[in-house]
């Protein structure tokens, strides 16, 4: 087994039911310090709602979370990320009345006075942060005081990673942040990810592409209809086993062999 | 040269409201030989008419921006009145609600009228926040309610001889200045504060604002409790400027204050709107009824217009949220 200090997520038999639903069943997951790891499995198999477990955004129906070490229970994305874990969820999670810097301070202003919730907001601070943030990741968004509804599927996305990325101080989890982007955007991404990588960051990484997944993460997380079915290291596998984990079958595989 | 699209929302808005005002100018020198604008004291009635309802519209702006919907307004500000009344009495009142309590200092029934608003508002936040039911019933509910307690609260006497002090505040140009600073307070709190970015934030996407952080329960009880605040304010200054309260004031004030943010250009749908665009909507309904009156048209007639308005721009609105969405 792991050496408990080098893990920084656990979760021991973590279910989730929507009334009849199963959609997540007594999940044993776990992530080592500074692992990047990736979570496939076809849809509806309970990738997200594993995800929105560990992030506050729904309490299991049964189950625990340990984070460094500890039993935690977070009511609210707020708490998830007051712990140190940061999400990049599969809807985008946006305001799209709202301009950039607005997006990416959402929740933690910079403020200039403090008066409760009637403190005095620090525009310019957020402005020129949010300037550096995006910047850092070399994604162009030719207007930052723009709403962000006005914007570009790509550009959005591309907000959404760097908030949580540049806020990321203990866990980062990305839930398809590729999926509606356009070949650069996708590399910018993917850069973002290294760079988390290079900084020490664990990231758990929810993709449907493979090739992606085979380039970026240590280990690969396999579900099937709301089981965990399998955990294998990316350097000792390939594609073909994976489809046949996701897809539970063992011949046919080859004609699949284009996810890849 | 600018683009049209980088002109303020305001600037179209307030130019419909001086093409309505010119309107009636030339209908007036056409039809009965007056000018409608050279009339100052016609210009002050409708400033003071509009203030009253325009306090409550600061608040409405504020709860349809989080894409919720106040209906109790004038209802509140009627309880709100009667009950700050019942402590502003003078010392010679005849036949007192509390004899115990006459010739108060004025911030006594003035703080009462803004608790008892307050307390309406957080129930109406409170229910919309916990139980999930809609806040245009809840506040429905509010409408109802609080319009029968104002006539219980005398058994259905109005109450007079409010003290001299007191009546000051509704008295000459004071019902403008405190609509005129309470706008200009909310409009610079909803554009630089966190509590105006959340209130943004959870009208553009709720789930959005829950997953940033916010507790959009606690924020949206806030905001109705505001709203309810503003409502009592109103009362504390319509029954000041009235000399009296009575359980029937302010009837359909909710409706004028609903219209006048709608034809301010703030989105029924949410996350859109602003303090200064909701000013021009209650002026332009000001000048609407005001010149309806000016030119000998029948009330009805106003109410006709007023409605068309108001279905107006609510399609504009629509049209807006379309164009947006099929972008996204
Ligand atoms: N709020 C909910 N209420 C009821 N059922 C739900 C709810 N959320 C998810 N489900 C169900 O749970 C199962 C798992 O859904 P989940 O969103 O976790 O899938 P996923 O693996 O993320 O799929 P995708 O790749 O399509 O994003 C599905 O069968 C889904 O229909
Ligand atoms: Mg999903």
């Amino acid at each position: 087994m792991n050496n408990q200090d080098d893990i920084i997520l656990r979760t021991d038999n973590l279910t989730k039911r929507y009334g009849g639903v199963h959609a997540l069943e007594e999940a044993n997951f776990t992530l080592k310090k500074g692992e990047h790891v990736a979570i496939v499995g076809d849809n509806g198999a309970g990738k997200s709602t594993f995800v929105r477990q560990i992030t506050g955004v729904e309490q299991p129906t049964s189950g625990d979370i340990f984070f460094e070490g500890k039993r935690v229970e977070f009511n609210s994305p707020l708490e998830a990320r007051e712990a140190g874990i940061e999400s990049v969820f599969q809807d985008l999670a946006l305001c799209n009345d709202l301009d950039v810097p607005s997006n990416l301070f959402l929740g933690r202003e910079e403020l200039l006075f403090k008066f409760g919730p009637f403190s005095i907001l620090d525009e310019k601070k957020m402005m020129r942060k949010a300037k550096e943030v995006l910047e850092r990741t070399a994604i162009k968004i030719p207007n930052l005081s723009n709403h962000v509804g006005d914007m570009s599927g790509g550009q959005r996305q591309c907000v959404a990673i760097s908030r949580s990325a540049s806020f990321a101080s203990k866990l980062i989890i990305m839930d398809e942040p590729t999926a509606a982007l356009g070949v650069q955007e996708t590399t910018q991404v993917e850069n973002i990810i290294r760079g988390l990588k290079d900084q020490g960051v664990p990231l758990i990484l929810i993709s449907h592409n493979l090739r992606q997944v085979f380039n970026l993460v240590d280990k690969i997380w396999v579900f099937r209809r709301g089981r965990i079915v399998g955990e294998v290291i990316a350097s000792e596998t390939d594609g073909n086993e994976i489809v046949s984990m996701i897809t539970g079958m063992q011949g046919g595989v080859h004609e699949k062999a284009s996810y890849i | 040269m600018f683009k049209r699209e980088n002109l303020p929302a305001e600037a179209s808005i307030f130019a419909v409201f001086v093409g309505i005002a010119v309107l009636f100018e030339v209908l007036g020198w056409l039809f009965i030989g007056k000018s409608f604008l050279g009339n100052v004291q016609r210009l002050e009635i409708i400033i003071l008419q509009v203030s009253i309802f325009g306090i409550i519209a600061v608040g409405v702006t504020q709860v349809i921006i989080t894409s919720g919907i106040d209906l109790s307004g004038g209802a509140v500000l009627a309880l709100s009145a009667m009950v700050a009344a019942s402590f502003a009495q003078s010392v010679d009142a005849f036949a007192p609600i509390f004899p115990q309590f006459l010739g108060l200092p004025i911030i006594i029934p003035i703080a009462v009228g803004l608790a008892v608003g307050a307390a309406c508002g957080w129930i109406n936040g409170s229910i919309t926040a916990y139980t999930g039911i809609p806040p245009f019933i809840a506040t429905l509910g509010m409408l109802v309610t609080a319009r029968a307690v104002a006539v219980i609260y005398t058994e259905g006497q109005p109450v007079y001889s409010l003290s001299d002090s007191f009546t000051v505040i509704g008295s000459g140009a004071w019902p403008v200045l405190v609509f005129f600073v309470v706008a200009v307070i909310f409009h610079l709190v909803l554009k630089h504060t966190v509590y105006g970015k959340h209130t943004y934030a959870i009208g553009s996407n709720e789930k959005a604002a829950r997953v940033a952080g916010i507790n959009v329960r606690r924020h949206k009880i806030m905001v109705y409790t505001i709203a309810g605040s503003l409502s009592g304010l109103a009362g504390v200054v319509m029954c000041a400027r009235a000399t009296i309260a009575q359980s029937g004031m302010g009837t359909m004030y909710e409706l004028d204050a609903i219209s006048a943010v709608v034809i301010g250009g703030t989105s029924l749908f949410g996350g859109r709107g602003r303090i200064s665009g909701t000013v021009i909507g209650v002026c332009i309904l000001g000048v609407i009824t005001s010149g309806f009156t000016f030119l000998r048209i029948d009330f009805y007639y106003q109410e006709i217009v007023k409605g068309m308005i108001i279905v107006g721009a609510v399609m504009l609105d629509q049209r807006r949220q379309a164009k947006q969405r099929s972008r996204a």
